[in-house]
Order: structure tokens, then sequence, then C-alpha cells
């Protein structure tokens, strides 16, 4: 009996994400500053670990090491949580449900001229009393829910779309924002307390010196601590300031980049409970969003292409006719104002799609299969 | 669990009748980002099933998605909670929101086999969809001549 390796949703995901731990852990592509951050929050914490905390115990209290492991403990955890949980990623549309939009579209839109631009592909939704613009995701083949937005980085659309942070390796969103927020809090308490203790590390040593007529070497890490928490300080505490201003209005920092809800001309922010606390509390106290991805779920056989007939249908009716039809299929390839960052997917996306697909078999992460993954998937992930 | 059920059901229909048509029920976003459904009847079930049995279940799903993300005294004691234990208490209980969706499943279950399968529907669990829509398949007999289109939809006023 021959044992079958057996496939995982994972694996089978678009997006440039990178998984890890059999689909348990997901992050983004860039993992480098990632790295840094680790690295200069567990090598600081080290030292002072090592060096300053022997002498503050015994000099001052026991109570200060211990405090500050509680601390860094906590600062991991929300670090590692937020770099590994799914920030709320919104799964691409199944050529069934991206064909359905297609036509509603088209029916909303009528009969486009040859060499005329379409319209550009918005939907009008009434929240709470005010307009908001949906967009269309050429990539993800969906209109996307209010505040979500597509990450160029990790090519998803992700729900709630705050930024994509560089430092954690992954986007920040619905699901991992609050993680977010309590790990910039607790490191720049972490910091504080470090930078804290080590000034009153150098003062103590220095005043006991005068008094026993001891040279005194402070030792370097105590300085390399005191430089790192100064640099740490100033941004980090900036960071947590900007994003409790961000919270109490319930705004993202996408929609503060873009200036979605200021200006004059511009619609208030619908989402606001226009009480500092009720926005708190919707923000750091909801419960907890499930991930719709189901990374883990076993791939069967006979539903990864549920209907062949029209799966290939599809595939081979939009390779074969890419420029005939001027309003189904052309549309996505005039990009329009409202798409500038995203995939232009020209004529020439055939060629593109060739050309990518081998520069994402070469990174080992397990996201490489999408070139071998049917083709159902494969036309809808661009 | 879910996912044999819906083979099953897929197989036993596809062996009297053939996939025809898939109908999407968009979200509802009136009332901000909170997961709901539209509760307008679409054209193509006009003649499959009765508009008040649609409803009645687009609003029990709608109920129930409240119900997981009300922000009220559970849901600060499940996050204080879950805070302080660094979320490690999630490795043993389940949150709110994922018993609300065991009981989502389970009445998708019961719907399928009590009102839409014998109707030629399937309806598919929102979750397997990125909670973005409900998708209802509707099959035809296989005796039964050319399927409807269902393209001709007219772009609804909600939007």
């Amino acid at each position: 009996m021959i044992t079958r390796k057996v496939t995982r949703k994972w694996e089978k995901l678009p997006g440039k994400n990178t998984f890890c731990c059999d689909g348990r852990v997901m992050m983004g592509r860039q993992k480098g500053v990632f790295y840094l951050t680790l690295f200069l929050i567990v090598g600081t914490c080290s030292l002072f670990f090592a060096f300053e905390c022997p002498y503050l115990a015994v000099h001052l209290s026991p109570a200060i090491p211990v405090f500050a492991v509680l601390l860094f403990v906590f600062v991991m955890a929300m670090l590692l949580r937020t770099s590994f949980s799914d920030p709320g990623v919104l799964p691409r549309a199944l050529p069934e449900e991206a064909n359905f939009i297609e036509m509603e579209i088209e029916a909303a839109n009528g009969n486009v001229m040859a060499g005329q631009r379409p319209p550009p592909r918005i939907k009008n939704v009434q929240i709470n009393n005010q307009i908001v613009k949906l967009k269309y995701c050429y990539t993800c083949k969906i209109f996307r829910p209010p505040r979500a937005s597509h990450c160029s980085i990790c090519d998803n659309c992700v729900d709630r779309f705050d930024h994509h942070c560089p430092w954690v390796g992954n986007c920040v969103g619905k699901r991992n924002y609050r993680y977010f927020y309590l790990f910039t809090l607790s490191l720049s308490l972490l910091t504080i307390y470090i930078f804290a203790f080590n000034i009153v590390h150098v003062v103590l040593r220095e005043y006991r010196n005068i008094f026993e007529h001891v040279v005194s070497l402070t030792p370097h890490c105590t300085v390399l601590e005191v430089l790192v928490c100064f640099f740490t300080l100033w941004s980090v505490v900036g960071l947590t300031g900007f994003h409790t201003y961000l919270i109490s209005l319930n705004q993202t920092t996408n929609e503060d980049i873009k200036g979605s809800w200021s200006g004059k001309n511009r619609v208030q922010n619908p989402y606001s409970h226009k009480s500092i606390i009720k926005n708190c509390c919707e923000v750091l106290c909801s419960p907890t969003y499930p991930s719709v991805l189901d990374r883990r779920g076993v791939m069967l056989e006979d539903l990864s292409s549920p209907t062949p007939s029209d799966a290939s249908a599809a595939s081979t009716h939009q390779s074969s006719n890419p420029v005939s039809q001027t309003t189904k299929s052309s549309a996505p390839l005039i990009p329009n104002e409202h798409t500038p960052d995203e995939a232009k997917p020209g004529i020439g996306s055939g060629t593109q799609k060739s050309t990518s697909s081998p520069k994402e078999e070469k990174p080992p992460s397990p996201t490489s299969p999408n070139a071998v993954a049917p083709a159902v998937i494969k036309e809808s992930s661009h | 669990k879910e996912t044999e059920f819906m083979i099953r059901s897929e197989c036993s229909l596809r062996h009297s009748a053939s996939l025809a048509n898939k109908v999407f029920i968009q979200r509802d976003y009136t009332d901000g980002t909170v997961c709901k459904f539209q509760t307008k009847f679409p054209s193509e079930l006009e003649s499959r099933i009765e508009r008040t049995l649609f409803e009645d279940t687009v609003k029990t799903l709608n109920n129930y998605y409240a119900e997981a993300e009300k922000i009220g005294g559970q849901s600060y004691l499940e996050g204080c909670l879950a805070c302080l234990t660094i979320y490690l208490i999630f490795l043993c209980i389940e949150t709110r929101y994922e018993k609300v969706l065991k009981k989502i499943s389970r009445y998708i279950q019961e719907q399928n086999e009590k009102v839409y399968a014998p109707r030629g529907l399937l309806i598919t669990d929102p979750i397997e969809r990125g909670m973005r829509v409900i998708e209802i398949s509707v099959y035809e007999d296989r005796g039964s001549s050319g399927s409807s289109s269902g393209s001709s939809t007219t772009s609804s006023s909600g939007r």
C-alpha cells in the first residue's frame, strides 16, 4: 500500500506568503528585517539580564529582573503572534464567483463601444448613511469589502488592512492588529524600563565608586544597551502613540495615509462610534476573528476541480480570446486610474505569467507549487 | 466533516442531477463591516424555492454572525483573559466565534438536508468562500432540457 503525502490547502494558496510548520505559521515574503527585530530585542534583553540584573537584583530589588522577564516574554509572545498569524487574508474568488461578478459588472455597465475605456469598477454602498466606494481587485477578482486593501508585497487582499510591517515580517490587518498594538506598547515599556535601569545602574556604580575609590569599568554592554534603547525609544514610542491615536478614531494607517476621512469634501469616517472608549473597545476587545483561509485543511482530489468542464472551458475561453471581447476580458486589460498598483495584465499576461512562475519556484517557500497548481487556481491568481 | 457532507450531497445530487448554475448572495454592508448577507431574493431561485424559506435562512445566518461578533461582556472577558495568558489559552479553549461557526455549519447542514436538497439546491457555508458570499448551487435534473444561463441578472439597487 502506497502512502501518499497529504496535500494541505496552504500549499496551493496563491499569494506570496511563506508558510512554516505545515501551514500553522504564515508570514510575509521578506523576513530579513523580522530577524533583525528578533536579534535586537533578544540581544539587548540578554545583555540586560546578564550584566545589569545581577547588580540591580542585589543592590536594589529582585523584583526588577522578574518584572523584566515577564515584560520580555510578553513582548516576544506578541511579536510572534503578530508575525505568524493570518492578518485577515481574503481568499481569491473561485472562477464561478469571478464570472458571476463579471457578468454583473457587464450588466451594470451596458455595452462599451470598441476603443472606449470601460468605466472603473466601483460599487457604491451606504454605510451608516455615508456613501463608501468599494473597489474591484483585479488580482483577487472580488469587490473588496470596506476597509480591505490589497497588499502588493504579500499579493493578497487583507481585511481591515492597516499596513505591511517589515519589522514583523507580515501584514497588519483585522486579525492581528491588536497583537501588533500590544507588541508596540509592551516594547515601549520594555525599552523605557531597560533604559531607565541602565541609567540607574551607571549612576549607582559611579556613586559607589566615588566612595569606595574603586576603579570601575562600566561595561560596554551598558553603553550599547543605552544606545539601542535610546534609538528604539523614539521610533517605538512614537509608533505606539500614533496607533493609540488611530485606535481612538477607529482608523487604519492605510486610511490615514490616503486621507480617506479627512478633508472637506470627503466622507466622515462611518466606522467611528464617535466615542474614544467605544472605538478602543471595538478595536481591542472585539471577538477574535477566525481565519477564513483554512490553511491546514486537506486538499481533496475531487473537490480541487469541482466542475472540470466549466473550468477547462473557462480557461481555454480566456486563453484563446484575450482581445476579441471588448467588455468581458478586455476590461481587466486596461488599467484605470483606480488601479495604479495592481497587476496590469495585458495581452502579454501569458508571457508575464510564464516568466514570473520560475521566479516563484526559486525561493524554498512552499508556495512554489503554484506553478503546477490546477489551471483553475492559476487563472484566478493573476 | 462539513466537506464530507458536501461531497456526499453533491454526489447524490449528481447521480440524478447536474450542476446548472451557482447563485451568489452578496454581503450587506449597510451596518458597517459586520458580517451580514443581503436578504434580497435572487431571480434565479424564483422557480426553485419559496421566498420566505430563503429569507428565513439568510436572516438566521445573519443573526448567528451578529451573535458571534457582538462586542459585550463576554468578548471583553475573553479578550482580557486571553491577553493575561498571552493568548496561550486559545490552545485549550475555543473562541466564541469558533463556537458560533460550528453552530452555523450544523444549521446549514440541517437546512440543506431538510429544505434545499429536496429542491435541488445546495448551500455552501460562507466560511469556505472567505465570508464573502453565500454560494447556492442550483442543480437541474439530467432529464430536463437546457439549463438557464442565469446571466440576465439585473443589477440590484442596493449596491
